[in-house]
C-alpha cells in the first residue's frame, strides 16, 4: 500500500511498487488526462509534475512517487484556466489533442522557473514532447502568450 | 492529384457486406460522462436508441436536433482525428441552420452505414463528400422551423428570417426561439430542395473559431480510445508474430500466470484477407502493466513464415535493378519519350529513393471490445469503423448487425487507423474473457505491426530541346504496391495505376513523356500514410524539375510557371468532377512565391527551395528558406499556399497545413523504417525519430487563394511538395543534391 497525494488529495494504491505512477493514474485512479505515449520517457505525453518539476510518469515507479507531490493535467488548474491554458485556447494549439497534456504540463513547469523564456529555453524544456501533428509553431506561440500575461506574441 | 487515388473504400467495396447497424433492438451497454475524465459505460441496461424519437425535439434529418431548452446536437459522421471534423463539418450545419454557435453541442455519430452512409475518414474527403448535404440538412431543418413559426405568427415564411437560433419577424420585431418550435418545426414537410445561402450570407463559415474540442483537451477531460473505461473490464497486451505472416509455434505461459494480476492467457489466430491480424499470444489482466510484465514472462517460438528473409538492403537493389529496364506496366505514356531520349546528346537522370515509413500516431493502437455471445461491442479510435465493423463480424462469424462501433476521439490517425485489425485482434481476445477488454499496443507493439508507407525508388530520365525546355521525361518507379497488401492476386497493371498518383499525373507539358512501374514484392503489411503515393512521386518529381531548370539555367519558378498548362497525356484514375485547373496551380505557385520573396538576396549559407502539386484534389505550393552552417541545417521559414476552393475553418485549415508540413518535414529529414531478417528493427522514438519541436520551423506561414470552386480538403496537400522544397533549400545554400530520404546533411 502507497500513500501518494494526487492533485492535492492524499490517496492509497494496492499496487506493486515498481508499477510505472502512469499507469496508476490511468487504470487505478482513472485519471486519464496523463497518457501512455512510448513507455520509455521518450515521446513526454505522460509528463506529470512531481513536486512541481516536469516528471515523465512512464518511468516514475509508485515506490518512488510515494511521498512527494503530484499534479496532472486534471489539477493543473482549479477552473482549467491555468495562464498556458488560456493560452493553448487562444492560439487554438491542439490537433488530435493526445500528447497536449505533456506538452502543457513542461510548458508549465517552464514558466513557474522561466517567467520570460527564450526561443532556447523553449526549446530546451519542450523538446522532449513530441507531437505527430506537427502543432510545435503553436505550442512556441502559446508559451510566449501565456509568459506575456496572455498577450499575442 | 486524382481524388480517389487513394480512396480506401474500394478495399471496403470488395468486401462489401450486409451494413452494421447499431444494437438498437437489444442495447446492452449505456454511456454517460463520468467527472475526473474516463468514460463510464455500464451494462445491461435498456439503452439509449440511437432511433429513439421524443415529441418535444425536432430532429428533422441524421445530422440536427434541437431540444425545447434550444440547444442543438449536431452529429459528426466522419472521425475526428486532430482534422478538425467536428468543428468544421459541425459549422457548416450550423450556418445553413443559422445557429448560435455557442448553444451547438457536437456528438461524434457511431458506425451506422445505413443511417450516415460511409463514414470512412481519409483521403482528405470529408469535407469534400459532406459539403452538399450538410449544408441542405441545416437549410432544410430552417426551413420547417420557419414555417413553424409562420403558421404561429400568421405571416408568409418569406417574410421571416433567422439568426442566432431564433426566427425573427423583422415587421414586429417578434423572436421566437428554435426550442420553443421544435414540437411544431417536426410536423411540417423536409423540403426537397431547400434553398442555400451564397457565400456572402455566412456568418460562421470562412471566420476564426477554436476546435470544439480544445477545452476538454486543454483539461485532461477528452476522451479517446486509450482512456475507455468499463465497469469490469480488463486489459491486455498481445505479442504479436515478429515477422508479418508468420505463425505460432509454441507457448509457455507458466511464469505469465505467476504474475500478480495477470488471469488468463489466450491466443491469436492469425486473420488474412484484408484484415490482417497477426498470430499473437495476449495476456488477460487486472491492470495494463500486470498484463505487460505477463507478457514479459511469456516464453514463445515462431514460425517466421514465408518472409523471415526480407531486408530493407535486398528490397532496394531490387528496386534498382526493376527501373533499369523497361516498366512491367506502362501506366501510361505521350509521344515516344524512348525514341527522343536515345536521340538525344545530352540525357539528365536522376534516382530518387524513399524508405518505410511508420505513422507512429502518439496513441498507440487501442481497443477495447466486448463479445456477449453472438453480439460485439467496440469503441475503438477507428477511422473506418464501418470496415472495422464487417471485418469483426467475419472473424467472430457473427451477423454484422451484431456488431456495433463507438468511434472515440483518436490520438492520430494520418490512415494508420483506416485498418481494422486492431478492432478485430481486441474482439478475438474479448471473445475469450467474460468481461470487456481493452488491448492496449506498446510502442513497439505498434511501430512492429504498422501498414507502413512502402519504401519506394523513381529513376527519372529526361532530355531539353535547345530552347532549354523539356522535350521527353520518362519516370520508372518501383515500389511494393499498397493495394497487394489487401489482395490476393498480383495485378502488376492495376497496381502501377494505383501506385503512381503524382507520377503518371505529373503535371509538366512536355510532349514525350511516360511512366513506367515495377513490382516488388514483400509480405510487410503496407497502408495508407497521409498523403500517400505522392509522398514519394511528388518528391521525386519536384526535385528533378529543380535539376533540370539548373540544366537549362533557367528560374525553377519560371521553369514550372512556364510547363504548366492543359495536359495531353491520359492521367488514370481521374476524378472527372475535379478537373485538372493549370491556373490553380499557376496561382499557388506565385502566391508562394510572392509571399515568401522568391529571388531575394539571402544571407551566407542560406537558400531557398520551391515546389508544388496537387494531392487530393487541393492545390499546394510551398517555399523553404533554410541555412546550412557548419553542417547544421536549420529551417528559418516555410510559407505554403494553398488552394482548396473556399476556406470554410480558416483557423483548423492553417492548422492542417502546418500539420502536413511539419509531419513531412519529419519523414524527409528524420524517419526510416529498417527490415532486417522479416522484422522491423526500429520500436520505439530512440531509433525511429520523429521530428522535435528544435528541429521544427520556427514560422510557417499559410496563404490561401480561396479560388470559387467546391471545397476540398487539407488534411494532405501540404505534405507532398515539401521534402522537395527543402531538398532544393539545401541545394540552394550548399550545392549538395540530396536524392535519398531521410536526408543526411
Amino acid at each position: 500500500m502507497y500513500k501518494l497525494k494526487v492533485n492535492g488529495q492524499t490517496v492509497e494504491l494496492d499496487v506493486d511498487g515498481d508499477t510505472p505512477l502512469l499507469w496508476a493514474l490511468r487504470d487505478t485512479l482513472g485519471l486519464t488526462g496523463t497518457k501512455f505515449g512510448c513507455g520509455q520517457a521518450y515521446c513526454g505525453a505522460c509528463t506529470i509534475h512531481l513536486d512541481g518539476k516536469a516528471t515523465r510518469s512512464c518511468v516514475l515507479a509508485v515506490s518512488a512517487a510515494a511521498g512527494h507531490d503530484i499534479t496532472t493535467i486534471e489539477g493543473l488548474s482549479p477552473d482549467g484556466n491555468h495562464p498556458v491554458q488560456v493560452a493553448w485556447r487562444e492560439e487554438n494549439v491542439p490537433q488530435c489533442g493526445y500528447c497536449q497534456a505533456g506538452q502543457i504540463m513542461s510548458a508549465a513547469a517552464l514558466l513557474a522557473t522561466r517567467t520570460n523564456p527564450s526561443d532556447a529555453d523553449i526549446d530546451s524544456a519542450m523538446r522532449g514532447n513530441l507531437c505527430r501533428c506537427g502543432t510545435y509553431v503553436r505550442i512556441r506561440t502559446a508559451i510566449k502568450r501565456a509568459a506575456d500575461g496572455g498577450n499575442a506574441a | 492529384m486524382s481524388s480517389d487515388l487513394f480512396d480506401p473504400e474500394w478495399v471496403a467495396e470488395r468486401r462489401r457486406a450486409t451494413p452494421a447497424a447499431t444494437l438498437t433492438r437489444r442495447q446492452f451497454f449505456r454511456v454517460s460522462g463520468l467527472a475526473g475524465g474516463g468514460l463510464l459505460l455500464s451494462m445491461a441496461m435498456p439503452g439509449i436508441s440511437e432511433d429513439a424519437a421524443e415529441a418535444s425535439v425536432f430532429e428533422p434529418n441524421v445530422f440536427v436536433r434541437i431540444d425545447p431548452d434550444n440547444r442543438a446536437t449536431i452529429t459528426v459522421s466522419q472521425s475526428e482525428m486532430g482534422q478538425g471534423v467536428r468543428t468544421t463539418l459541425a459549422m457548416i450545419v450550423a450556418e445553413e441552420l443559422d445557429l448560435d454557435w455557442s448553444r451547438v453541442s457536437v456528438r461524434t455519430a457511431p458506425a451506422n452505414e445505413e443511417k450516415y452512409g460511409r463514414q470512412g475518414t481519409g483521403g482528405s474527403a470529408s469535407i469534400r463528400r459532406n459539403w452538399t448535404r450538410l449544408r441542405e440538412s441545416g437549410a432544410s431543418a430552417r426551413a420547417m422551423l420557419v414555417a413553424a413559426a409562420a403558421e404561429r405568427l400568421g405571416v408568409a415564411a418569406d417574410t421571416l428570417e433567422t439568426g442566432d437560433s431564433h426566427v425573427i419577424d423583422p415587421a414586429s420585431g417578434r423572436r421566437l426561439a428554435y426550442g420553443d418550435l421544435a414540437a411544431a418545426a417536426a410536423t411540417k414537410p423536409v423540403p426537397d430542395q431547400p434553398s442555400l445561402k451564397t457565400p456572402a450570407q455566412f456568418r460562421l463559415l470562412g471566420k476564426e473559431h477554436p476546435g470544439v474540442d480544445v477545452d476538454a483537451i486543454v483539461t485532461g477531460k477528452a476522451v479517446y480510445g486509450a482512456d475507455v473505461r468499463l465497469p469490469g473490464m480488463l486489459y491486455a497486451v498481445v505479442e504479436r508474430s515478429p515477422v508479418h505472416g508468420g505463425s505460432l509455434k509454441s507457448y509457455d505461459d507458466t511464469a505469465a500466470l505467476k504474475i500478480n494480476g495477470v488471469r488468463k492467457v489466450v491466443t491469436v489466430p492469425a486473420v488474412g484477407g484484408s484484415t490482417n491480424v497477426h498470430a499473437g499470444v495476449a495476456v488477460i489482466a487486472d491492470s495494463t502493466w500486470a498484463a505487460m510484465q505477463g507478457r514479459d514472462a511469456l516464453a514463445i517460438e515462431w514460425n517466421a513464415g514465408p518472409h523471415g528473409s526480407e531486408n530493407s538492403a535486398a528490397h532496394s537493389q531490387k528496386m534498382h535493378e526493376l527501373t533499369s529496364r523497361p516498366g512491367e506496366a506502362t501506366v501510361n505514356r505521350l509521344g515516344d519519350p524512348d525514341k527522343v531520349l536515345a536521340a538525344a546528346d545530352d540525357v539528365l537522370s536522376a534516382t530518387y529513393e524513399v524508405p518505410f515509413l511508420s505513422h507512429a500516431t502518439m496513441e498507440p493502437m487501442n481497443c477495447t471490445a466486448a463479445v456477449d455471445g453472438d453480439r460485439c461491442r467496440i469503441w475503438a479510435p477507428t477511422q473506418f469503423p464501418n470496415w472495422a465493423a464487417r471485418a469483426t463480424s467475419e472473424a467472430l462469424k457473427i451477423p454484422a448487425a451484431n456488431v456495433s462501433v463507438e468511434i472515440t476521439l483518436i490520438g492520430g490517425g494520418f490512415g494508420r487507423r483506416i485498418n481494422p485489425d486492431y478492432a478485430v485482434e481486441a474482439a478475438l481476445v474479448a471473445a475469450q474473457a467474460r468481461a470487456p477488454v481493452k488491448v492496449t499496443w506498446s510502442r513497439e507493439d505498434d511501430m512492429r505491426h504498422d501498414f507502413y508507407r512502402p519504401a519506394a525508388l523513381h529513376v527519372i530520365d529526361a532530355c531539353l530541346d535547345d530552347a532549354g525546355m523539356p522535350l521527353a521525361w520518362r519516370q520508372r518507379f518501383s515500389t511494393p504496391a499498397i493495394r497487394a497488401t489487401y489482395s490476393d492476386k498480383v495485378d502488376v497493371d492495376a497496381f502501377g495505376v494505383g501506385e503512381s498518383d503524382g507520377a503518371a499525373n505529373m503535371l509538366y507539358r512536355i510532349p514525350n513523356r511516360s511512366c513506367e512501374y515495377s513490382y516488388l514484392d514483400s509480405g510487410i503489411n503496407r497502408g495508407w500514410w497521409r498523403a500517400v503515393h505522392t509522398t514519394h512521386a511528388t518528391f521525386a518529381v519536384e526535385s528533378f524539375i529543380d535539376e533540370l531548370a539548373e540544366r537549362a539555367g533557367k528560374d525553377p519558378l519560371e521553369l514550372r510557371l512556364a510547363l504548366i498548362d492543359e495536359l495531353e497525356v491520359d492521367r488514370p484514375e481521374q476524378n472527372e468532377e475535379f478537373p485538372f485547373r493549370p491556373q490553380r496551380l499557376k496561382g499557388v505557385l506565385q502566391l508562394a512565391a510572392a509571399k515568401a520573396g522568391w529571388g531575394k538576396p539571402l544571407p551566407a549559407g542560406h537558400g531557398m527551395g520551391i515546389a508544388c502539386g496537387i494531392d487530393h484534389l487541393s492545390y499546394a505550393a510551398e517555399v523553404v528558406e533554410v541555412s546550412v552552417i557548419d553542417g547544421k541545417l536549420r529551417i528559418h521559414k516555410v510559407v505554403c499556399a494553398a488552394d482548396c476552393g473556399p476556406v470554410l475553418n480558416p483557423n483548423g485549415g492553417r492548422a492542417q497545413i502546418e500539420g502536413g508540413i511539419v509531419q513531412g518535414l519529419s519523414a524527409a529529414l528524420r524517419e526510416r523504417i529498417t527490415v532486417a531478417d522479416g522484422r522491423i528493427v526500429e520500436g520505439n522514438f530512440g531509433d525511429y525519430r520523429i521530428l522535435r519541436i528544435n528541429e521544427s520551423p520556427l514560422v510557417i506561414e499559410t496563404y490561401f487563394a480561396e479560388t470559387d470552386a467546391h471545397p476540398t480538403g487539407l488534411g494532405e496537400p501540404s505534405v507532398p511538395p515539401i521534402a522537395a522544397a527543402l531538398a532544393n533549400a539545401i541545394y540552394a545554400a550548399t550545392g549538395k543534391r540530396h536524392r535519398s530520404l531521410p536526408i543526411e546533411i
